[in-house]
């Protein structure tokens, strides 16, 4: 009698993940469209306009761009972080400080020119988004408090207190109760890439996922977190210093995260505004884990979750809800789960003898 | 195969990646008898007994209990038939109480449990087998030979007529290695059949009625106890001749390279591991720190790594005050360690062996160029290690995880000794290690000290003590409370001091 | 403060904790068994859509609640599959749940925002008890499922520390290697744990929706779930604990309600950060005073593989 069992893999299989994200995206469709026929709507015709809203014209394709850039910049501070086994989970309230410190700069030093303001913009973001994830940074590296919990509280806290500067303090005056804040002057926005809105932070995010490759690959901290993600005995052993990886590997995460926020104010909105995200910082997560915390999976995968964005947003004229994405989303990160274990192991015949 | 035989195991194959770990074995064991499966490390005892035990399901062969044929597809079901395993490792839950852990699993009949009556129960079995135990600890609170007889304990309590003891002897001090034989033999009395997994030749002389090696996944040979003696066993047990006698003792030079004072390291639950220790290692010696592990074994070697600091004394390396440094001045300095836990410090799991190759040295400027780590540089030290030390492996790439126990420790201990340390710690270097990858590390080891490094072991095995060490120091409690030449030290004397008594000091 | 408004604000405390304390019950079942659910929020939207979709169209309460009940489960026993039998890992694949119950939730009760229930769902006081002073009325004039609630918290204390069942749950959560041992099947016993959880977690979304507001908002638990997960842990796994962690926040959450409506000039958005910061607080306060003593699960996390060698 012949059975299959399931031996573990020497290296991790390329070809096997690749397989495994690919059948994961389908399946997840297929989920999807189980859902959609059985609201009434066919899943074949909202694929097709999902896809042609987001590939389907140059435009099309620039808008999945954009909305990729803040999924690269938030996926990679996501990656980061989860190399070392950190469960970042705060991304989205990393991205909404430094979407308020960056805003806060152009608001009030809005005089500046474009040389000065942008690199000023881009400073005050990444440090909020590190503040932010300071805090839960310390918490774990000194008292080993669990920082999933302590990262998503702090997402609510940020999102409130966005809500609180846009509804009150920060309100333009002339938008008719909309919480909204007034439009950054012209030194604050990021340059375009011709008639589209595709932004420099495209540019950033690509600069930042090869300095990731070239750092992760070559350089001694590179090597540094890949020990202390393994085994924070084994880096104790080799004299690494855990505490200060884990706070400097949580403070670059949230940075990131909070360039994210930067680069959404500065480069589409040019203001700070309610719901300046939806739901990037979460998406972010799916998009590191089906990248494989590598950075040029994570750039790419991006542009295939940009484009399901995209795509949702354009559906929802026929009378398809946003969740659909959600729901898309969910269900291709736990195929990928369940997928993963064939990338662990691989799958061998062996023959059991009944005597 | 006799039918008065109560456990037969007929040719028994079982394979794991990389390793068929049992070959057509048959194996067979008469009611109420001690039997010794004997072998060395990797044989396949454990996995055979595993077999037994339920554990694994073999990939082809039978088993027959009192004749009859029986398919086990989990613990449970062996257990059904009486058959209960105690590991080297004990399965038990640290925070449960010894009754807890005893009645774990059993009393379906009754789903409300009264933590009273519960201890009663227990307390009343114990007394049966004249076992001396207190019900209502938590086993985090007794030592390890009282933790082996709760894990028999529990066995009784299910009915089991056959117990099968992975290297029983192992974790006790030669004291509770009698009371253990004690029970054994008490519980044979009783009609309960006992198979012992060893490698410990004289155990099996004193307490075994008959005796089965394996060697290298197959039976060898099996006797009755009266048939045999320790060098026919050895013969049995291993292909070439092993000289099992005392190695060339060293000269030392008698320079003073380590010397600890007064020393003083806390452990992790904020009690003193290390509360006085004074000792000295010299260049070209070895000495070997004998004890019941749980001593301060482990904090004083990482104490001397740099890994934890002590809270008084000092460490003076060939005079140096190096108490307050960290773990790469140490280094720096010529300290290096091979620590017990092979592939969760010494080594890190799930990387290659090229990056595990530099752990220690990756940001000295050896292995950079321009500022980045040079793979090629890298890669033919990994290359080098592996040629020296004589490491089985398919390439520098391999994940280390995958490399046999003799393996990781000759790579951790090339990799160790290849940056020519001034002192070299070492600790349990050939814990679980088969006779030919034991040898390989006495070889190194003694090379070293050849070389003149000074060189400090914890070891568990006297015989390792015996065959390894100049000098022998006893730990006990956290303090060093012998300390003599390997010339003057015999079984009993080393014993004694393992279990606390007192002895005059010398050096 | 007015007594009977303070009594008022003990009885709204024992209402806005009750969704929480189903879910936190549930989780804290699931994390003895050895398995960390981070899906709850995602369980609890789910339960909550489907609950008053049911209730909607049927008419009747109890057939949402069933509702719940079954969604939660069948979440509960995705995450269980994934965890157990593949293997994977715990904390992504919550969070696979928690986004996908969000976007399900959200797609199915599109049609149903804003929508009315004609028929609330009815109070049951107590006879006789619901008179005494004080205690009458904060605890015993709720609805039923109130009274389930703490049912479920002293039935679960009983279960764990009382019966043989508990004991073989906390043995797979502290040491599952002893557990498969003596015969015990780890697997089943946390695949039954996981389920159960998301089942309450199910229920407690359902309460939001169905007693608590009662309406569907698209994510209306605002992170409920979330705050369910903080409350097992500084509960330190003692469901006697979890009751009097639920009712602090259900506390903190109609004081900020009541506070709004009494006028006090307190930002409402600083209000609402209130529970978040606070379970920070107190998970930070109770995680370093406590660690030494009753810690987690040693298990908590870990996928248990029998021939792992």
């Amino acid at each position: 009698m012949l059975k299959i069992r399931l031996v573990k893999r020497e290296n991790e299989s390329l070809a096997a993940g690749i397989v495994v994200a690919a059948v994961s995206v389908l399946l997840a469709f297929v989920v999807g469209g189980i859902f959609l026929t059985l609201s009434g709507f066919s899943a074949l015709d909202t694929y097709i306009q999902m896809f042609e809203g987001a590939f389907g014209s140059s435009y099309a394709l620039s808008e999945t761009l954009v909305k990729a850039i803040p999924l690269m910049l938030a996926g990679l501070g996501v990656s980061l972080a989860f190399r070392m086994k950190l469960w970042n989970i705060g991304a989205e309230g990393q991205l909404y400080m430094g979407a308020f410190a960056a805003s806060g700069v152009a608001l009030f030093l809005g005089q500046l020119s474009a040389p000065v303001l942008i690199p000023l913009m881009l400073a005050a973001g990444f440090a909020a988004g590190a503040v932010w994830a300071l805090i839960p940074a310390a918490l774990r590296a000194y008292w080993q408090i669990n920082e999933t919990i302590t990262t998503l509280m702090l997402n609510y806290v940020a999102i409130i207190w966005v809500d609180y500067l846009v509804y009150g303090p920060w309100k333009d005056p002339n938008s008719l109760g909309f919480p909204l804040t007034p439009r950054f002057a012209s030194g604050a926005y990021l340059p375009v890439l011709g008639e589209t809105r595709v932004h420099a932070g495209l540019i950033l995010a690509i600069i930042i996922a090869l300095i990731f490759y070239v750092v992760l690959k070559y350089s001694r901290w590179g090597y540094e977190l890949r020990v202390a993600g393994e085994s924070q005995e084994a880096a104790r052993y080799a004299g690494i210093n855990v505490i200060k990886n884990i706070i400097l590997v949580m403070l670059i995460s949230g940075g990131i995260a909070g360039l994210a926020g930067m680069i959404e104010v500065s480069g589409i909105t040019h203001r700070l505004q309610h719901g300046i995200s939806p739901g990037y910082g979460y998406t972010a997560i799916i998009v590191a884990w089906l990248g494989r915390l590598h950075p040029v999976g994570i750039v790419l995968v991006a542009v295939l979750f940009g484009a399901l964005l995209v795509g949702g947003f354009g559906v929802q004229t026929a009378g398809i809800p946003f969740s659909i994405v959600l729901m898309l989303q969910g269900a291709v990160l736990f195929f990928l789960l369940a997928g993963e274990i064939f990338m662990q192991r691989r799958p061998v015949l062996v023959r059991k003898e009944d005597k | 195969m006799n039918s008065e035989q109560i456990i037969e195991m007929n040719n028994i194959s079982k394979y794991f990646p990389g390793v068929m770990a049992n070959q057509d074995i048959s194996f067979g064991v008469g009611r109420g008898e001690i039997h010794a499966l004997l072998g060395e490390n990797g044989a396949g005892k454990s996995t055979l007994m595993s077999i037994l035990a339920g554990l694994y399901r073999p990939d082809t062969g039978i088993i027959k209990i009192d004749g009859q044929p029986v398919k086990f597809n989990s613990p449970r079901d062996a257990l059904g038939c009486g058959i209960g395993m105690i590991y080297q490792h004990f399965r038990l839950v640290d925070n449960f109480t010894v009754a807890q852990n005893i009645i774990l699993g059993t009393a379906s009949e009754h789903i409300h449990l009264n933590p009273a009556r519960a201890e009663k129960t227990v307390a009343e079995m114990a007394g049966r087998y004249g076992f001396d135990i207190n019900p209502s600890l938590r086993v985090n609170q007794l030592s390890i030979g009282e933790r082996q007889r709760v894990e028999i304990l529990k066995m009784l309590y299910r009915g089991c007529n056959i117990l099968i003891m992975d290297e029983p002897t192992t974790v006790l001090t030669p004291q509770e290695v009698k009371d253990l034989f004690g029970v054994l033999r008490r519980m044979a009395e009783q009609g309960k059949t006992i198979i012992v997994i060893t490698h410990k030749l004289n155990e099996v002389m004193e307490i075994a009625d008959r005796v089965t090696v394996l060697r290298k996944g197959q039976v060898v040979g099996g006797d009755s106890i009266k048939n045999v003696d320790e060098n026919i066993l050895t013969r049995m047990m291993v292909e070439h001749e092993v000289v099992y006698q005392r190695l060339e003792r060293g000269g030392s030079t008698g320079q003073t390279v380590l010397k600890l004072s007064h020393l003083q390291v806390p452990g992790d639950q904020g009690y003193m591991a290390v509360r006085d220790v004074n000792l000295t290692v010299n260049a070209g010696e070895i000495v070997g720190i004998a004890g019941v592990a749980g001593n301060g074994q482990r904090e004083l070697v990482e104490a001397i790594a740099g890994l934890r600091n002590p809270s008084g004394g000092t460490i003076l390396l060939e005079g140096e005050d190096i108490t307050r440094l960290n773990v790469r001045q140490r280094l720096k300095h010529g300290i290096n360690m091979v620590p017990e836990d092979r592939i969760g410090m010494g080594l890190v799991p799930n990387l290659n062996i090229m990056d595990n190759s530099i752990l220690r040295s990756y940001y000295t400027g050896e292995f950079i160029s321009r500022g980045l780590l040079d793979y090629k540089k890298i890669g033919r030290y990994a290359e080098g290690l592996i040629k020296d030390f004589n490491i089985f492996a398919p390439n520098i790439n391999h994940p280390v995880n995958f490399l046999s126990g003799g393996n990781l420790q000759k790579l951790l201990l090339g990799r160790e000794i290849s940056q020519k340390p001034r002192l070299l710690v070492a600790s349990y270097p050939v814990r679980g290690l088969d006779i030919a990858a034991s040898e390989a590390v006495y070889k190194l080891l003694l090379e070293e000290r050849d070389k003149g490094t000074a060189i400090l072991l914890v070891l568990e095995d006297l015989d390792d003590i015996f065959r390894l060490a100049d000098r022998v120091a006893v730990m006990y409690d956290g303090r060093i409370n012998g300390v003599m030449p390997v010339e003057e030290a015999d079984t009993d004397k080393i014993g004694a001091l393992m279990l606390g008594a007192q002895e005059m000091r010398g050096h | 403060m007015d007594l009977s408004i303070f009594i008022a604000l003990l009885a709204a405390t024992v209402v806005a904790g009750t969704p929480i304390l189903f879910a936190a019950i549930g989780e804290l079942l699931t994390e003895r068994s050895g398995i960390l659910n981070l899906g709850v929020e995602g369980m609890m939207l789910v339960g909550a859509v489907l609950g008053f979709i049911f209730t909607i169209n049927t008419g009747n309460h109890w057939y949402g609640f069933a509702a719940a009940l079954v969604g939660g489960g069948m979440m509960g026993a995705i995450h269980a599959f994934i965890t157990i039998t593949l293997r994977g890992n715990q904390v992504v694949s919550g969070l696979a749940l928690t986004i996908f119950g969000s976007g399900v939730s959200g797609f199915m009760g599109k049609a149903y925002q804003g929508v009315p229930i004609v028929d609330p769902f009815k109070h049951a006081p107590v006879p006789l008890l619901k008179d005494i002073p004080v205690l009458g009325p904060v605890l015993f004039r709720h609805d039923v499922l109130v009274y389930l609630s703490i049912v479920l918290v002293i039935l679960m204390w009983y279960v764990l520390y009382r019966t043989s069942w508990g004991l073989s749950i906390r043995s797979a959560g502290e040491n599952p290697a002893a557990a498969d041992a003596v015969g015990i099947n780890v697997a089943r016993v946390r695949y039954i744990c996981t389920i159960m959880g998301g089942v309450l977690a199910g229920l407690g979304g359902a309460y939001l929706s169905l007693a608590y507001a009662p309406s569907w908002q698209e994510d209306m638990t605002a992170g409920r779930g979330w705050i369910a997960v903080a409350l097992v842990i500084f509960a330190l796994w003692n469901p006697l604990r979890g009751l009097v962690g639920a009712y602090l926040f259900g506390g903190v959450e109609a004081m900020t309600f009541r506070m709004q409506a009494a006028g006090i000039k307190i930002s409402p958005f600083f209000l609402s950060m209130l529970p978040y910061i606070l379970t920070i607080l107190v998970l930070t306060i109770v995680t370093i005073r406590l660690r030494q003593e009753a810690g987690a699960p040693a298990a908590l996390g870990v996928p248990y593989d029998r021939e792992e060698r």
